[in-house]
C-alpha cells in the first residue's frame, strides 16, 4: 500500500516542479537590455564604424547608457536622430543639421592594381574583383563609408556624389528664414 | 462674410477665390490650325507607373497612331506616334519638369503626310463588352488628363471589380487661366457624353454625375443639352471656388461623401474621371484613335494671342509659344499647368506631354515676389486649407527638420493645392515647405529600404567570415592532428627499430 502513495506523491511533486520551472522560464527570463535591442534595430547595421565605436551594437549600448550623443551616426542621418530622440525621450534641435549628400565609391580603372585590400574591408561586399584584376564597385550596395578609400594604396578609389535622376529629384528646402 | 459662405455651402471646406483670368481664352474656339512640327519629342513616360518600353528602331518609318512604346506592368500606358514619319533618335532629352532633368525620349521626324495607321472600326460601340472597352482604352494609352495622368483603364478595371455605383466626371477646371476643358465641353459635348456612357459601360456603373463650375455657363448649357435623353447622366453646377476641381472636394460637395484619408474613391464606390479623359475614351473606343493630341491653354500676360490649341503630343513648348506670339523678353516665368499647382519650367525647349493642360508665360507684374515675413499666426491658411490641416504648424515643424512631427499633423494628406501660400499675408512659401517635406519623406523611405538591404548584406558577410574562420580553425586543427599522428608513427617506428636492434644485439 505504501508503495502506491509514494509513487503518487513523487509523481505529483515531479509535475509540480516541472510546471513551476516552466512558468519561471517564461516569466522570469533574464533578458538583454531591451532598450539596447530597440536602438540596435534602428541603427543602419552596416558596422561601418564611422561613429567611433567598433560596430552598431556597441554604439547602441553607449546610446542606452547615455554616454553617446543621438547624432553619432552619419549614415543614419536626420531620420535616425529623430527616431532616437523620440525613443530616448530627448529634445533635439535639428534646425542646423542637414543630411549629408549621399556618396558612392568608384574605382578608377587606370590606377587599380588589383591588390584586393578594398574588398576585404568593405562591410557590405559592395566591391567585386579578384587578385591582380581590376576591382569594381556595385553602386546599389555601396553605403559610402569610405573604408575602402582609407586602405587603397594607389588612391584609385574615390567618393562621388550620386547623380540625381528624374525619379529621385526632390524639391529643395525653401531658403526663406521666416 | 466667410462665415456666411460656409453657411451657404455647408459641404465646402476651405478654398480661395483667385482672380480667374479666363475670359481671354474662354470665348475663342479651339484653334486647330497649328502647323505640323518638323520634329516631335515623345517621352516614354507620360503617366504614373512604369515607363513604356520603346519597340521602334532608329530609322524606322512609322504611321500616325502606330505603337511606339508598349506598357510595362499593370500600372503603365503605351505611347503612340502623333504623326507619320521617321524615328531619328531615342535619347535622353530634358523633361517638362521643374528640374529639366533628362528622360528617355523618342524623336520623330514628321513627313507631313499625316498618314493614319488602319484604325479598328466598331459597328456599335455601345454593344461592346466591358472588358473590351477597358482593353481598348488601355491600348490607346488613355491616362487621366486632369493632371494626375493615372492610366484610365486601370481605374475602369478597378471600378468593375469593386461594385461602383457612381461615376463622377470632373469638369471643375478651377485653376485660373486654364480653359481647355471649358472649350472642350462647349465644342465637343456630345463626344464627351458618349465617352461618359462608354466609361459607365466599361465599369458596370449605372449613374454618372458631371460637375461643372458655375463660371462656365456656356459649357454647362452645352453639356446639359448633350446629356438629354440619357437618364443615367446628371449635369450639375458647382460653385467656382478653388480647389473645386480637387476630386474629393467636388465629391463632398455633390454627394456629401468623404473618401477615407488613406483610401481611394473606389473604397466608397466612386470613380472619378476628368472631362478631357472622357473625350479621349470616346476617341479611343469609337474612332479607334490613340491619345496623340490634346487641347492646351496658352495664356499669360506675356502671350500676344492667348488661346486654346489642339496640339500633337511631343510638340515643343517653344514652338507653341512662338505661334501664340509670346514675348520671351517679357516672360519672367514659364509655367506648365495652372498658376496654383503648375511647375515653373527653366527652359521652353521641352515637349508637350499628356499631362500638359496649360502653358503660361507670366510677365514681371504677375509674379511680384514680395519679401517673406515672419508668421503672425493669423490662421488664414487654416481657413483656406481644403483638407482641414494646420499649414502654419506643419511648416514650423518642417523648418526645423522635424518631419515626423509634421506627419503627425497630417502632412501626408496635403494635396499641394497652394491655397495656404496664396492667402498668407506674410508671403511664407507654405506649399513649398510641404513639397520639400514630402520629397524628403520619400527619400527617407528609400533610405530605410536601403538600410534594410545593407543590414542583410552586412549580416551575410559576417556569417561568411565566421564560417571561413571556423573552417580555417578546423583545417588548422586537422593539420595539427595529422602532424601529431605522424610524429607518433615516427616515434613508434624508431622505437620498434631500436627494439629490433636491441634484439639483434
Amino acid at each position: 500500500m505504501y508503495i502506491f502513495s509514494a509513487i503518487l506523491i513523487l509523481t505529483a511533486m515531479g509535475w509540480l516542479f516541472g510546471l513551476s520551472l516552466g512558468i519561471a522560464s517564461k516569466y522570469l527570463k533574464v533578458e538583454n537590455d531591451p532598450l539596447v535591442e530597440r536602438i540596435e534595430a534602428l541603427m543602419p547595421g552596416s558596422q561601418c564604424g564611422q561613429c567611433g565605436f567598433p560596430g552598431c551594437r556597441p554604439a547602441a549600448e553607449a546610446l542606452a547608457s547615455g554616454s553617446a550623443p543621438v547624432n553619432l551616426c552619419p549614415p543614419g542621418g536626420n531620420l535616425l536622430i529623430e527616431q532616437l530622440a523620440n525613443l530616448l525621450g530627448m529634445a533635439v534641435d535639428l534646425s542646423q543639421s542637414e543630411d549629408e549628400e549621399p556618396l558612392v565609391a568608384r574605382v578608377s580603372e587606370a590606377t587599380c592594381t588589383g591588390c584586393t585590400r578594398c574588398f576585404k574591408v568593405c562591410p557590405t561586399d559592395a566591391i567585386v574583383g579578384a587578385p591582380k584584376q581590376i576591382h569594381a564597385v556595385v553602386a546599389d550596395a555601396c553605403i559610402g563609408c569610405k573604408k575602402c578609400v582609407a586602405v587603397c594604396p594607389t588612391e584609385c578609389l574615390q567618393m562621388h556624389p550620386v547623380s540625381v535622376t528624374l525619379r529621385d529629384w526632390r524639391w529643395p528646402k525653401p531658403l526663406a528664414n521666416a | 462674410m466667410k462665415m456666411l459662405s460656409v453657411l451657404e455651402h455647408p459641404r465646402l471646406r476651405g478654398g480661395v477665390h483667385a482672380e480667374e483670368h479666363k475670359t481671354a481664352t474662354a470665348t475663342l474656339p479651339i484653334n486647330l490650325q497649328f502647323p505640323l512640327p518638323k520634329k516631335l519629342y515623345i517621352p516614354v513616360q507620360q503617366h504614373v507607373g512604369k515607363p513604356a518600353e520603346p519597340l521602334v528602331k532608329v530609322g524606322e518609318q512609322v504611321l500616325k497612331g502606330q505603337l511606339l512604346a508598349y506598357s510595362q506592368g499593370t500600372i503603365s500606358a503605351p505611347i503612340h506616334a502623333p504623326s507619320s514619319g521617321t524615328i531619328i533618335d531615342v535619347l535622353d532629352y530634358p523633361a517638362p519638369h521643374p528640374s529639366a532633368l533628362p528622360i528617355r525620349t523618342i524623336i520623330l521626324e514628321t513627313d507631313g503626310r499625316e498618314q493614319w495607321i488602319k484604325t479598328p472600326a466598331v459597328a456599335d460601340p455601345f454593344q461592346l463588352d466591358a472588358e473590351e472597352i477597358c482593353l481598348r482604352v488601355g491600348a490607346a494609352g488613355v491616362v487621366g488628363l486632369g493632371g494626375a495622368v493615372f492610366p484610365s483603364a486601370v481605374k475602369l478595371n478597378l471600378g468593375r471589380k469593386n461594385s461602383i455605383h457612381t461615376l463622377l466626371i470632373n469638369g471643375g477646371e478651377c485653376e485660373p487661366y486654364l480653359t481647355c476643358d471649358d472649350r472642350l465641353m462647349q465644342e465637343r459635348s456630345e463626344q464627351i457624353i458618349s465617352g461618359v456612357r462608354l466609361m459607365l459601360r466599361g465599369m458596370h456603373g449605372n449613374r454618372a454625375i458631371i460637375g461643372i463650375e458655375d463660371n462656365k455657363p456656356a459649357a454647362f448649357a452645352a453639356m446639359q443639352t448633350a446629356s438629354q435623353g440619357f437618364a443615367e447622366i446628371e449635369v450639375v453646377q458647382v460653385p467656382a471656388r478653388y480647389p473645386m476641381g480637387w476630386d474629393r472636394q467636388m465629391l463632398r460637395y455633390l454627394t456629401g461623401w468623404e473618401i477615407p484619408a488613406d483610401g481611394r474613391a473606389t473604397d466608397i464606390g466612386v470613380v472619378i474621371h476628368n472631362v478631357a479623359t472622357a473625350y479621349a475614351v470616346y476617341k479611343a473606343v469609337i474612332l479607334g484613335q490613340p491619345l496623340i493630341s490634346r487641347v492646351v491653354t496658352v495664356a499669360g500676360s506675356a502671350v500676344g494671342k492667348p488661346q486654346n490649341i489642339e496640339v500633337l503630343i511631343g510638340t515643343l513648348i517653344s514652338e507653341l509659344l512662338d505661334f501664340c506670339q509670346a514675348d520671351s523678353q517679357q516672360t519672367a516665368r514659364l509655367i506648365i499647368g495652372g498658376p496654383m499647382m503648375g511647375d515653373a519650367l527653366p527652359l521652353s525647349e521641352v515637349p508637350v506631354v499628356k499631362a500638359c493642360n496649360g502653358i503660361l508665360a507670366l510677365s514681371h507684374q504677375d509674379i511680384a515676389e514680395p519679401e517673406v515675413q515672419p508668421c503672425i499666426r493669423c490662421s488664414q491658411c487654416v481657413e483656406a486649407c481644403p483638407v482641414g490641416l494646420l499649414p502654419l504648424e506643419m511648416a514650423s515643424r518642417i523648418r526645423v527638420n522635424q518631419l515626423e512631427a509634421a506627419v503627425d499633423l497630417g502632412l501626408k494628406d496635403c494635396i499641394n493645392c497652394g491655397s495656404c501660400s496664396y492667402v498668407c499675408p506674410s508671403n511664407i512659401p507654405l506649399v513649398h515647405y510641404f513639397k520639400f517635406a514630402s520629397g524628403e519623406l520619400f527619400k527617407r523611405q528609400r533610405q530605410a529600404h536601403k538600410a534594410e538591404q545593407t543590414k542583410r548584406l552586412a549580416e551575410d558577410r559576417q556569417q561568411r567570415m565566421a564560417r571561413i574562420r571556423q573552417e580555417a580553425d578546423l583545417e588548422a586543427q586537422r593539420t595539427m592532428e595529422a602532424r601529431a599522428a605522424r610524429a607518433r608513427e615516427l616515434e613508434a617506428a624508431t622505437a620498434t627499430a631500436a627494439n629490433s636492434a636491441h634484439e639483434v644485439n
